[in-house]
């Protein structure tokens, strides 16, 4: 390790590159942090979002009107307004208003956390694309094969979780795959409401080292590496959904 | 030997000497389209009926009102004296005596052919997974398919995913069997060994209703035969009757067109 530190401490000296996060320990568990922080985000809203977006998709086909309209109220609104300011309403718009709590240190703080604004901010706005995403792939099963299920004596909800939800999802993952990859990237927005991802420590190590242009350069590889992981496994997955004789490469 | 009727009498009040499924007087309307004008007919436990007509005279239509998959404007429809038109029909409990076989074969893509055979016991009637896959087993050779059990719709021919079909129907062990046009997608070769499958079915008594365009196979298992045109049953009768002497104009020009 002290080899390692002792060369890019070296190599500071003769080309000005300074990448004190991998010598100096400090900057290193700061960003390491960082890096943590933004994996985090991403996982449990990758998670969250889906599930909004099964569930939405699910709702939107409801006999009830109301549960319809409530639906596509929600995917208009978050659709139709900038993450950054959905960010900002919730952490300080609902978050103002909201009782204040005590902690452990005997501190009056907001009874939910600036990451866990930002998750539920952030799986919102994934979520309401994703409800759109589902519902593309619901139109495109054929009607006859639900009424099939239907015939059989599932329920709707039966059809929906053992026919319409798993062929839907296979006809829509690249969709979903997309808008994955743009929550991921949406993520660097929890910035703004000083959640230490990425970008944040990022920011306060090159404040601290004066080494901005080097560390642009470390975000980029970064979240080309985080994006390129993500497509990888969605590409995993994508593989192990798919039906011999169907869709792809089939005939029809 | 002395049975007590009420024995035998279901919860509806249905004894298996009445007739299985009964229509009575059924008119359905999509919009300002009238489809059923009147449509009448019994069928009893046992019997092989078919239905025939020409194009759009309502016969899909028909046999959807059976097990609700359309709701009708008026008239009753009852399957085991279970009325299909009450409003608080426990649409499972009638599903799981009807069974009904799609022209399309409409398996589910995602699942093996074994899966698809095995789903809806499992998943809507909640039986022991093990018990039904024995079952299915037993239906895939039923149906001659032993050894594609574990190969998905999208790799089977036409006449295997319609025999699979069959067998994912015959699994909740239904009552009655609807048959829509189940061999008018099929290429000449595969019908037979669709026809061979429902046949058999029908000489071990299983009630079935069919919509067919194949005559010949209409007049060889058949009990029964109606003929439907504009939303009417125009005429009826046992098959030697029905084909060698129709009474109606419009039955002697329609047969005369397809035979
Ligand atoms: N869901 C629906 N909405 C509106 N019209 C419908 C619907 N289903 C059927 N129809 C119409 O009702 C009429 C009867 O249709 P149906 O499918 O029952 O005829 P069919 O006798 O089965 O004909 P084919 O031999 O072509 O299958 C047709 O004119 C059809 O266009
Ligand atoms: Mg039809």
């Amino acid at each position: 390790m002290d080899l390692v530190a002792d060369w890019f401490r070296h190599l500071y000296d003769t080309t000005g590159i300074n990448l004190t996060i991998v010598y100096d320990p400090y900057d290193r568990q700061r960003f390491l942090s960082g890096l943590g922080m933004t994996i985090y985000l991403s996982v449990v809203s990758i998670i969250i979002s889906t599930i909004i977006g099964a569930i939405g998709a699910w709702a939107q086909g409801s006999p009830a009107r109301a549960i319809r309209a409530f639906v596509n109220g929600f995917v208009v609104l978050f659709r139709n307004t900038p993450p950054l300011v959905q960010i900002f309403f919730f952490y300080f718009g609902l978050g103002q208003i909201l009782p204040r709590v005590e902690n452990d240190d005997g501190m009056m703080v907001q009874m939910i956390s600036n990451v866990q604004w930002a998750i539920i901010s952030l799986s919102l706005f994934a979520g309401a694309y994703n409800v759109e995403i589902f519902r593309s792939g619901i139109e495109a099963v054929p009607r006859t094969t639900t009424e099939a299920a239907e015939a059989l004596g599932y329920t709707r909800l039966g059809v929906y979780r053992h026919v319409l939800l798993p062929l839907a999802l296979r006809i829509c993952l690249p969709a979903l795959n997309n808008n994955l990859v743009n929550l991921l990237k949406t993520t660097t927005l929890a910035y703004a409401i000083a959640v230490p991802e990425t970008l944040y420590v990022s920011k306060q190590i090159w404040n601290d080292s004066q080494n901005v242009p080097v560390m642009m350069t470390v975000l980029l590889i970064v979240y080309t590496a985080l994006v390129g992981i993500l497509v990888y496994i969605m590409n995993r997955w994508e593989r192990f959904l798919s039906i011999p004789g169907y869709g792809q490469g089939a005939a029809r | 030997m002395a049975a007590d009727p009420s024995v035998s009498q279901n919860e509806y009040g249905w004894t298996p000497d009445q007739p299985l499924i009964r229509l009575v007087d059924v008119h359905k309307a999509f919009g300002s389209l009238q489809v059923l004008r009147g449509v009448s007919l019994d069928v009893r436990k046992g019997e092989v009926i078919c239905i025939i007509g020409p194009s759009g005279s309502g016969k899909s239509t028909l046999i959807r009102c059976i097990n609700a998959l359309i709701p009708v404007d008026s008239g009753t429809i009852r399957v085991e004296g279970q009325e299909v038109n009450d409003p608080d029909l426990d649409k499972l409990a009638l599903r799981r005596k009807v069974g009904m076989v799609f022209q399309q074969y409409n398996l589910f893509p995602h699942r093996t052919a074994l899966q698809n055979v095995m789903m809806a016991p499992v998943h809507v009637l909640k039986q022991n997974r093990k018990e039904v896959e024995v079952r299915a087993r037993a239906l895939m050779a039923k149906v001659r398919l032993q050894g594609k059990e574990d190969v998905y719709p999208g790799q089977l021919s036409g006449g295997q995913q319609q025999r699979v079909a069959i067998a994912r129907s015959l699994a909740m062990r239904p009552d009655v069997m609807l048959f829509d046009e189940v061999t008018a997608a099929l290429d000449p070769e595969t019908v037979k060994e669709v026809l061979v499958t429902i046949r058999e079915l029908a000489e071990e008594g299983m009630t079935c209703i069919l919509v067919t365009h194949e005559m010949g196979f209409a007049r060889e298992v058949a009990d029964h035969v109606y003929f439907t045109d504009k939303g009417l049953i125009v005429e009826h009768g046992p098959p030697a009757d029905f084909f060698a002497n129709p009474k109606d104009e419009r039955t002697k020009a329609f047969l005369g067109q397809v035979l």
